[in-house]
């Protein structure tokens, strides 16, 4: 059915309408957020300067050194261990944070979906209030908890577990405990979509066709609640690669993520194009991890649950 | 279908519900159902017909009674280890797996070596006419192929007794009326006990070797679809399937008398009834009209209701109690009889029931 | 004679592993909250029931800055945000779908797929050209670069404007999308202008989702550490930026009381805009 031209006219001004209206939303975001990555990026191309910040010389120095660093006597480039060593730490600090989220998230979940209705909100309510709590809060409460005078220290001494107390904090396993704290909210919330959504029918069809009670999980559940892994999956491991306050705190100095070595670029490091290039591969990597959950939602959402 | 009984229902009680709040959806029933027989459980919703299936299947657990599977007790057994399978009203077919796939499933969990799944597999496929659709998803089907594929992955691993839960109720009546042949033709063909609930007194009627009418919780009458009709023990029975006509009355020798001084013969009255209350039903194709006489009951005609194969004639007795007589339209159309005619009505032989209230 | 029931929602070890989750969950805040009323310094020795550090919190000039500079802010970034994701909202639903509609969505909602320090990083070299080039600039706009922006809170507010956009935009959709249209028809139909439709009908329907919206905003602006960590020049501390400061140097049981405090303001916040957008039928 083709449109009137009075139809048309309608259409267009309420298209131009929208964009009148996101207007400001559009230039303060451009201006404050998405242009400044443009800038970054050029940076990342530019060469350092004496003190910190840049010269207007180009270079692909900065990009380099994300994986070689110069020798300083050879002038060679050699694979930065150093580097390398961060950014292991970062990928398999976060990829154990994740999969720990999902082994504790995924019952938690399952538990608040299939709480009586009356009770339901105030378990989501009960799970969403350390989300939106401080993340330096909720990172100092772990140390509060981990330290050689803190919770689980006072908790074991008293009842004679151990003599003196353990050494929790500094290390890559305080900051995993942070990260997985701080993260938790963010699988449990997608998980919880995702079953609340799942049909319980099919569960006594599953018992009736005599399968035990690791198989409804494993043949049943699990396969149609992927939408939710997947989407809780990269809500908790985009931001634990980029985290940097959560390292900064628990890790002590040494113990540097991703996050904290782009930050020692813009400080002590005088490095202000490699900061920048390593700022861009991150927003790549992140980006890839969302397009490969866009593409996967995409192909799959809406058949499960039909 | 043999006399032997497979499933053993006793004094079951099921309730919901915590102390005066506490609801009873099965109060005190007690069923045997036959090896290989087709039994359907009949009634209103609410009537705790579903419930019983449920029961049977292992989703809940009975609050009082026993339930015994060829003479075990599966009362508290779970679900997954009982040789029972479920059509759900809602088909319930699992939405991520195939046709095959679903069907398979049951064998897969009981841990039959893979050739024997597929090979099983194809044969239900055949079953149910479903071959071509064999790797189709399920999210892609018509109501009435999803139905057949629920049918096949319930009966693909040869359970003792097939559960139906109101499986026809989504279909159209064109459809409907396919699946009951078709339902019939299974059963008979496999030989399986099946189960079969319904509020749909016409499906159970034609599809049941024999009915189990519930109503508020209790077994009202169990019996052949004819000896339901024609034999009702109580009010509710013979109002809830088909039509019929109420006449109250007191009981005398042989017979029932009106309040407005008719007699009724009625055969199977006992001499201790004589004197009481009682209620008489009669269907209304077992009422003839004919000339007012002495052998008949005087009555006038109120009104003719015309609905093509029959037309229905209510008349009334002369102290007002009203009489639905069903009768087959004449060719011409027109039954001969006119709005305030005076008639007479007889009943056919053994057509009067006396029935509890 | 009650017999145990088969529950086919119930999978072993689930729900002891869900308590056992809140429990953890909870137990490190509660540990925090708790060690503010220890009157010992230590932070190992239960020194009794003190509330000394929130009184040498209040006493801290410094607590005092940083917390008038974060309340300032995040109330400026909330209303900006917000105004600015009213209109955003109000031109993105209710209407058929425009040709680059999914541009503005992925606009609105970047700031929560871009990792934070990516964001802080880009700002700070963004703001440093700024800040460095006002003076060149010369003129009222490198005036303005230079106080409003640099020395005034400018620049801060604007950048946690932008993060906070998204975080208003998603309740004031949803309540936009959820409303009855008909009743701007009604409206129409009763001689009102398109403004006066607006300004009567609308805008007082959309109220409780602009109100959720802006509480949001202002919560995840009060919260923010990195961008601000980056993005602040020198004695701009704001509350998170200070404590996380203080956590370099010698920890008193004062960053409890602050922590506390903080907490309790958030959860005020949380149930008030839980209690607003509950769906009342």
């Amino acid at each position: 059915m083709t449109q009137s031209p009075a139809e048309r006219l309608q259409i267009r001004r309420s298209a131009r309408n929208g964009w009148w209206l996101s207007t400001p939303a559009l230039v303060l975001l451009f201006v404050a957020a998405a242009g400044p990555l443009v800038i970054m990026l050029i940076y990342s191309f530019l060469t350092p300067g004496q003190y910190g910040n840049v010269v207007g010389v180009f270079s692909t120095d900065g990009w380099r050194g994300i994986i070689w660093s110069k020798d300083i006597f050879t002038d060679e480039y050699v694979l930065a261990d150093a580097h390398m060593t961060i950014f292991w730490r970062s990928l398999s600090l976060s990829m154990m944070t994740t999969i720990f989220t999902f082994i504790v998230g995924f019952p938690t979940a399952w538990f608040i979906a299939t709480r009586p209705p009356s009770q339901r909100a105030m378990w989501l309510f009960l799970i969403t209030i350390p989300f939106w709590t401080n993340l330096l809060i909720r990172t100092y409460a772990i140390n509060e908890v981990l330290r050689k005078e803190g919770l689980v220290n006072l908790v074991f001494l008293n009842l004679g577990i151990i003599d003196q107390p353990l050494e929790m904090l500094y290390g890559p396993f305080a900051i995993f405990v942070g990260m997985t704290y701080v993260y938790l909210p963010l699988m449990v919330l997608p998980l919880f979509a995702a079953i609340d959504r799942f049909d319980m029918k099919l569960l006594e069809a599953g018992y009736d066709l005599y399968a035990s009670r690791m198989q409804v999980l494993r043949r049943i559940i699990m396969p149609i609640v992927k939408p939710g892994i997947i989407a809780g999956s990269i809500l908790v491991f985009v931001p634990s690669l980029g985290a940097y306050v959560t390292p900064r705190v628990l890790g002590g100095g040494k113990q540097m993520m991703i996050g904290n070595f782009i930050e020692l670029q813009f400080g002590q490091g005088r490095n202000w194009p490699l900061g920048a290039a390593l700022s861009m591969a991150l927003l790549v990597v992140v980006m890839i991890a969302l397009l490969v959950y866009v593409r996967y939602a995409n192909k799959d959402g809406g058949k499960h649950h039909g | 279908m043999t006399e032997e009984v497979t499933i053993s229902a006793r004094n079951v009680i099921k309730a919901f519900g915590q102390g005066s709040a506490s609801v009873r959806a099965l109060d005190d029933v007690s069923v045997d159902i036959r090896k290989g027989e087709f039994f359907t459980l009949l009634g209103p919703s609410g009537c705790g017909k579903t419930t019983l299936l449920r029961l049977i299947a292992g989703f809940e657990m009975p609050t009082g009674g026993t339930i015994e599977l060829d003479g075990v007790d599966i009362t508290t057994l779970p679900p997954n280890k009982r040789p029972v399978n479920t059509v759900f009203q809602s088909y319930a077919l699992f939405p991520h797996l195939t046709v095959a796939q679903n069907i398979g499933f049951g064998l897969q969990m009981q841990g039959k070596p893979a050739a024997q799944v597929k090979a099983r597999t194809n044969e239900m496929l055949e079953l149910v006419k479903l071959e071509s659709l064999a790797n189709r998803k399920v999210g892609q089907m018509s109501g009435g192929q999803q139905q057949r594929v629920a049918l096949a992955r319930a009966l693909a691993p040869q359970p003792k007794v097939l559960l139906l839960d109101e499986p026809l109720s989504a279909l159209d009546l064109q459809l409907r009326k396919e699946m009951q042949s078709e339902l019939k033709r299974l059963q008979m063909e496999t030989g399986i006990t099946f189960v079969f609930v319904t509020h749909d007194q016409e499906e159970a009627l034609t599809m049941s070797d024999r009915i189990g009418v519930m109503s508020n919780g209790k077994l009202q009458q169990v019996g052949t679809p004819k000896e339901i009709y024609t034999t009702p023990k109580n009010r509710f029975v013979a109002s809830f399937i088909g039509e019929t006509n109420f006449l109250p009355g007191t009981a005398e020798d042989g017979a029932v008398r009106l309040s407005n001084g008719d007699r009724i013969a009625v055969e199977t009255l006992r001499a201790v009834d004589k004197g009481r209350a009682v209620t008489v039903t009669v269907r209304p194709e077992q009422v003839r009209i004919g000339p007012a006489g002495k052998d008949a009951l005087a009555a006038k005609v109120t009104s003719l209701v015309y609905f093509g194969t029959d037309t229905h004639c209510h008349v009334a007795l002369s102290d007002g109690t009203e009489i639905v007589v069903r009768l087959q339209s004449p060719a011409s159309g027109d039954a001969g009889l006119s709005i305030g005619q005076d008639v007479g009505i007889s009943f056919g032989p053994g057509a009067a029931q006396v029935v509890e209230d | 004679m009650a017999r145990s029931s088969f529950s086919v929602a119930r999978l072993p070890g689930f729900a002891t592993t869900a308590v056992l989750v809140f429990f953890a969950l909870y137990l490190p805040i509660f540990t925090l909250v708790a060690y503010s009323f220890n009157a010992s310094q230590s932070v190992a020795v239960w020194g009794g029931f003190s509330l000394e550090w929130y009184a040498k919190a209040w006493d801290n000039q410094q607590v005092k800055d940083a917390t008038l500079r974060s309340l300032i802010i995040a109330v400026s970034a909330a209303l900006i945000a917000t105004t600015v994701a009213t209109m955003a909202a109000l031109g993105t639903t209710r209407r058929r779908e425009f040709k680059g509609q999914g541009f503005i969505y992925v606009m609105i909602n970047q700031p929560l797929m871009v990792p934070e320090i990516v964001t802080a990083v880009a700002l700070l070299i963004l703001f440093g050209i700024l800040k460095t080039n006002a003076a060149e600039i010369g003129g009222p706009i490198g005036y303005f670069v230079d106080t409003v922006m640099n020395k005034g809170l400018g620049f801060i507010i604007l950048a946690h404007s932008a993060f906070c956009i998204p975080f208003a935009y998603l309740p004031i959709r949803a309540r936009l999308e959820g409303m009855d249209l008909s009743l701007e028809t009604a409206a129409a139909d009763l001689y009102a202008t398109p403004w006066q439709t607006f300004r009567r009908i609308t805008l007082p329907l959309m109220a409780p989702g602009i109100v959720a919206g802006a509480m949001l905003a202002f919560v995840i602006s009060l919260d923010d550490v990195v961008i601000t960590e980056f993005v602040k020049g020198a004695g701009q501390d704001t509350l998170p930026t200070y404590m996380l400061g203080q956590l370099r140097r010698q920890l008193t049981p004062e960053i409890n009381a602050i922590s506390t405090m903080l907490l309790a303001v958030t959860v005020v916040l949380l149930t008030a805009f839980f209690l607003l957008t509950r769906k009342k039928d």
